[in-house]
């Protein structure tokens, strides 16, 4: 949850080469604006360029998360509610869904562009902290509001860590406590007519976030494909600045 | 059907929320157990420095640099804050007051956030301290 009034602005990045297809980068711009202390709002924009293919503009998303349990618990719930309006050349990769797959990332993008996806995505987040640890676990279900495709499902489990827990006396720049690690797995969980893990793909790999002091945040992520549905490394880099306080800078 | 079912979950959820947070003292819901926790890092300079370091980089965009607040955002030196027990502090900074606009800083390594009320009980009281106190509650 972002904290109220303050905005942060991150740049979030995939960039893979499928097996039988041309290699694409895909940015996302989002927006995450703190409107209370219980309900953060978001405002995605991504596009994407594909190798020997072309660059387009793939569409945007509009989340609201909230947070229903006012003090803290072991488990942390915050209910997650997004609309996407896509487009099929979407390559963000921000979460999978369903039977999502390499297949549908070798497709031409004069193909995919004109078909638009509009989507309802509920998130079930749940996170913990336990002695320095982040603990998150996300359940995901898309309904695509178009047609009467059956719902898809997907996961995400993810743990991390400040390299150290204790902030020190004198400013510096590479201190451990200003870098994170962990481990991250997601994946698709099938939809309505087949729930599992049956022609889904499937991601794990290690993350490392860099926080520049009065800075951005810089993380990457390299994931690796768990089956043969997956893309075989999938490459995820993000940089994240925070203003706090906006509307105070607005008002100076 | 499903959409309805939606709304009204939202603004159960809402109200539910809004409700449960209406109270304003929020020492009343620390349990004996906070109560009871020592500061590990009470008044050891190194921490009340680094402390200081985590305040301007997470408190002082609301509380101001001299912690002593602007407008809605509470004053961290008033009579109340100061004599609080530490014990208390923490159980603040973990659990926040989100109906009233004070996130969780749970996310925080515990260290840091004993770091920080350190840092915030070494300021000390500032003059007006009593007036501001009665608005923070």
């Amino acid at each position: 949850m972002e904290e109220p009034g303050n905005l942060e602005i991150s740049n979030k990045n995939t960039a893979a080469s499928p097996k039988f297809g041309n290699p694409f980068g895909s940015a996302t711009v989002e927006f995450e604006f703190g409107t209370t202390a219980w309900w953060t709002t978001e405002f995605y924009l991504s596009g994407q360029t594909t190798g020997n293919d072309s660059t387009v503009f793939n569409g945007f998303r509009v989340e609201n998360r909230f947070r229903p349990l006012l003090h803290e618990h072991w488990i942390n719930p915050v209910l997650y509610v997004e609309y996407e309006n896509l487009n099929e050349a979407d390559r963000s990769i921000l979460e999978v869904t369903g039977h999502d797959g390499v297949q549908d990332y070798i497709v031409p993008n004069r193909i995919q562009r004109p078909e638009i996806e509009r989507a309802l995505e509920t998130k079930l987040i749940l996170s913990s902290n336990v002695r320095g640890w982040n603990i998150s676990e996300n359940f995901i279900a898309e309904k695509d509001l178009n047609e009467s495709d059956p719902a898809e499902f997907g996961y995400a489990i993810g743990i991390s860590r400040p390299l150290a827990l204790a902030a020190s006396p004198r400013a510096c720049t590479f201190c451990r406590e200003n870098f994170a690690a962990g481990v991250e797995i997601y994946g698709g969980l099938g939809d309505t007519n087949g729930f599992g893990w049956r022609a889904t793909s499937q991601y794990v790999g290690p993350i490392i976030a860099f926080s520049v002091p009065r800075g951005p945040t810089i993380a990457f992520s390299p994931n690796v494909g768990l089956n043969d549905n997956s893309l075989g490394v999938l490459y995820r880099f993000s940089v994240t600045y925070e203003v706090q306080q906006i509307f105070g800078h607005l008002h100076r | 059907m499903p959409l309805a079912f939606v709304c009204r979950l939202a603004a159960g959820l809402l109200a539910a929320a809004l409700c449960a947070g209406a109270s304003d003292s929020w020492l009343l819901h620390v349990p004996d157990s906070y109560r009871r926790k020592v500061n590990p890092y009470a008044g050891q300079p190194d921490a009340i420095a680094a402390g200081g370091r985590l305040f301007s980089d997470h408190c002082a965009q609301c509380h101001q640099p001299d912690a002593l607040g602007k407008g809605k955002r509470p004053s961290l030196r008033t009579s109340y804050v100061q004599s609080a027990k530490d014990g208390e502090l923490f159980w603040l900074l973990r659990n926040g007051i989100l109906a009233h606009g004070m996130p969780s800083w749970s996310m925080l390594p515990e260290p840091s956030r004993w770091q920080i009320i350190a840092y915030v009980k070494s300021l000390g009281p500032s003059d007006g301290s009593a007036r501001q106190g009665e608005n923070s509650r």
